[in-house]
């Protein structure tokens, strides 16, 4: 297995192909079929080269294959190849895994959308171009994926265009995440041409050696980060997520929770040799996440949006990823980014039957009373809930607890209390969620309320597997107290990652009960506040109104950016565009077609179609003619 | 024997004598025969040179145009016999449908 490896990419993109070309010719039936069948062969070969990698002798060089030499110039060489390590193997099984789930309940959810090939060749696109992501074994070929996943997440967003926000959040999410790409690629061409290498195996050879000079081992890591917060949505890049929400449920799962936005993740723990090597990188990754966990959990206590709640969710849980990375827990930042995409997936795939149920209703204040109405849409939003909260023996308790061990066993103490601090808030968001919509009276405008709806089983059985994958798959990495060979992704990951030194049992069993306090408590006051006491928030948001605007207000950062980048921009673009195009472009172009067309309409004139003109004419040449030769000769 | 100046004195009237009808006649097919005389005089000066100079060249010459003529002379009187069937009249003022 090498250059077979190529296929996992390549038969979404070949299935892409078909639907965007040919998919006005193709039944519904036929479109939603191929496109998950592609999938899932991705994600049958993935498995395949997982048994294989399990199956090699420890020390064995991972799985690859090139298909050819990209870039030839000079000494660089980039060639156009693919490696199938451990890290890979966990990426690649999320995003087709997930991926295929998600691709399955869209068949339901966009069942009566009229671009449906369209939608469905461009998630096949997603994947593609996510795959090569995850698997690029050089972090150029990993740049492909990073701008195709942007494109798509474009598209997606935009997916209904004639929607004016639609259009707008696309073009928000794409010129801010390019901000971050701008500093990726200067970070990657100067990692490129100190290293003489863009394979990562010789980036994280060459920065674990200390080959790199001091300035730059600090200068590229902080440059990729800056990439990583773009396509991560960290402060202060975070702002197109929220916005993103214009998109379709299925593909905010899929791209805006499950996938795309951790890729920045992913780039950091591939580099973790170049991250490591660096005093500066590290903690800089870890503050960055930590103070997005508490500050984009803080925004999403108040929003009343089904979907901007999760999307803040999503932004305050990729800050802890990075938390984990930051403090040198690779393996526990993958880790959470593995069960982040099982509940928060799950989330999004059960808010979007909630959505489906209540006609396209997305304000939480006009739900209420749904769990008897959506029988098998509320445990598996229930189960996810518990999970993202921390409620032990969910995924999320074991890869949340693994990265706050690991902040407090570094010694990063603040990171540490942040992180705790956005882990209560992280209980109390998402049980609002859970006892605004399903529990309480039925607050349903009357005409949505007789068309509630539980989903067909092609939306819930998805579901059903995401809610099985949230409550168990923590169990893939327990801590070390359950014992020495327990934590069985971190084992997995070791060769690439390497794993962090495991506490000793009685801290670790402390900090188990700080967290789990920590999540009961966030659980026990959205009890209180929105089940025990409904008017509590209201009386809060009267008692403290400058706060509360504050954070309904999304601190303001929207229109900060509104009012230092954006119409300044435009503001001088406009000046430009008066003084220059129109001025000197314009008049330049226009006066020159003025200047001919007044020249051709003088010598038209000439023109008088009297044959008996044009022979005078002829007459006088000639006589001046001769007349000229006989002056000459003479 | 008679001087090459004769020959090129009759020449050069017939060609006044042309340029002269193409002026004052208005309708086309006499000014094309007014072009015919024209070329006519060249070739009785280009004949004068040639017998002057006692070389054939210029009697070559003198058949190009010959033939040349001929040509011109069908793709002339066509055109002529086009445009009265179009316009249902020859007169060179009345032609004058390529004005600027």
């Amino acid at each position: 297995m090498a250059r077979e490896l190529w296929l996992i990419p390549l038969l979404p993109a070949l299935s892409s192909a078909v639907l965007l070309l040919l998919g006005s010719r193709l039944s519904r039936r036929w479109i939603s079929l191929q496109a998950c069948l592609a999938v899932l062969a991705s994600l049958a070969l993935s498995a395949a080269a997982l048994v294989r990698l399990l199956g090699a002798a420890n020390g064995a060089p991972p799985l690859s294959g090139t298909l050819f030499t990209w870039v030839a110039s000079g000494s660089l060489s980039v060639p156009a190849s693919l490696t199938f390590d451990p890290l890979t193997a966990v990426m690649s099984l999320v995003v087709t895994g997930v991926g295929l789930l998600i691709h399955v309940y869209s068949a339901g959810y966009m069942a009566g959308d009229r671009d449906y090939s369209r939608y469905f060749g461009l998630l096949n696109l997603f994947t593609f171009f996510m795959l090569v992501l995850v698997m690029a074994s050089s972090i150029v070929l990993m740049f492909v994926g990073w701008e195709g996943v942007g494109l798509c997440s474009y598209l997606l967003i935009g997916f209904w265009f004639e929607k004016p926000a639609a259009a707008r959040a696309g073009m928000k999410a794409f010129i801010v995440t390019r901000v971050g790409d701008a500093a990726f690629v200067l970070g990657m061409l100067t990692l490129v041409a100190a290293v003489g290498g863009p394979e990562f195996a010789r980036i994280n050879a060459a920065a674990a050696a200390g080959g790199l000079a001091p300035w730059l081992a600090t200068l590229a890591p902080v440059l990729l980060f800056a990439g990583a917060a773009g396509k991560s949505a960290q402060v202060p890049l975070y702002v197109w997520l929220p916005d993103a929400m214009e998109g379709p449920t299925p593909v905010s799962a899929l791209i805006h929770a499950a996938t795309m936005v951790t890729a920045g993740v992913y780039m950091v723990a591939r580099l973790n040799g170049l991250y490591s090597a660096s005093a500066v990188a590290g903690p800089l990754v870890a503050s960055v996440g930590a103070v997005t966990a508490v500050f984009a959990a803080s925004l999403a206590l108040v929003q009343t949006d089904i979907k901007k709640v999760l999307a803040y969710s999503t932004i305050s849980q990729l800050g802890y990823m990075f938390i984990g990375c930051g403090v040198g827990a690779y393996g526990a930042g993958i880790f959470h980014l593995v069960t982040h995409a099982f509940f928060k997936g799950l989330l999004f795939l059960a808010a979007g039957s909630v959505i489906h149920a209540l006609s396209g209703e997305q304000d939480i204040r006009k739900m209420g009373g749904l769990r008897r109405r959506l029988p098998r849409t509320f445990p598996a939003f229930f189960v996810a809930a518990l999970a993202i909260s921390g409620i032990p023996f969910l995924s999320g308790f074991f890869s949340k607890d693994a990265i706050l061990t690991s902040a407090y066993e570094g010694g990063h103490l603040a990171v540490w209390l942040l992180g705790l601090l956005a882990a209560v808030m992280t209980a109390f968001y998402i049980f609002r969620l859970v006892f605004l919509i399903f529990f309480g009276e039925e607050r349903t405008d009357a005409e949505v309320r007789r068309h509630i709806h539980e989903s067909p089983p092609v939306m819930t059985v998805p579901l059903a597997v995401l809610a099985v994958l949230s409550a168990l798959g923590g169990l893939i990495g327990l801590p070390a107290v359950f014992g020495e060979r327990a934590d069985l992704l971190g084992r997995f990951l070791a060769p690439v990652l390497k794993a962090a030194e495991a506490p000793p049992a009685a801290v670790e069993w402390n900090l188990i009960l700080v967290s789990t306090t920590a999540a009961a408590g966030g659980l026990f006051l959205a009890f209180l506040f929105y089940l025990r006491y409904p008017g509590t928030p209201a009386r809060l948001a009267a008692r403290w109104p400058f706060l509360y605007r504050t954070l309904i207000g999304k601190y303001y950062v929207d229109e900060f950016y509104d009012a230092v980048f954006v119409r300044p921009l435009v503001r001088g673009s406009e000046l430009v565009y008066a003084s220059f195009d129109l001025a000197v472009i314009d008049g330049a172009l226009n006066g020159s077609a003025a200047a001919a067309q007044a020249a051709g309409r003088g010598a038209s004139r000439l023109q008088t179609g009297r044959i008996k003109d044009y022979a005078l004419a002829f007459l006088l040449g000639a006589v001046l003619f001769l007349g000229f030769i006989l002056a000459w000769k003479a | 024997m008679i001087p090459a100046g004769a020959f090129l004195a009759l020449a050069a009237a017939l060609f006044a004598l042309g340029v002269l009808a193409f002026f004052v006649k208005r309708d086309l097919l006499t000014q094309f025969m007014a072009v015919e005389v024209m070329l006519n005089a060249a070739n009785l000066a280009f004949l004068a040179l040639a017998k002057a100079s006692l070389k054939a060249d210029a009697q070559a010459v003198v058949i190009f145009v010959l033939t040349v003529a001929a040509a011109e002379a069908v793709v002339g009187m066509s055109i002529i016999l086009l445009a009265f069937r179009r316009r249902k009249t020859i007169r060179t003022d009345d032609l004058s449908g390529l004005k600027g």
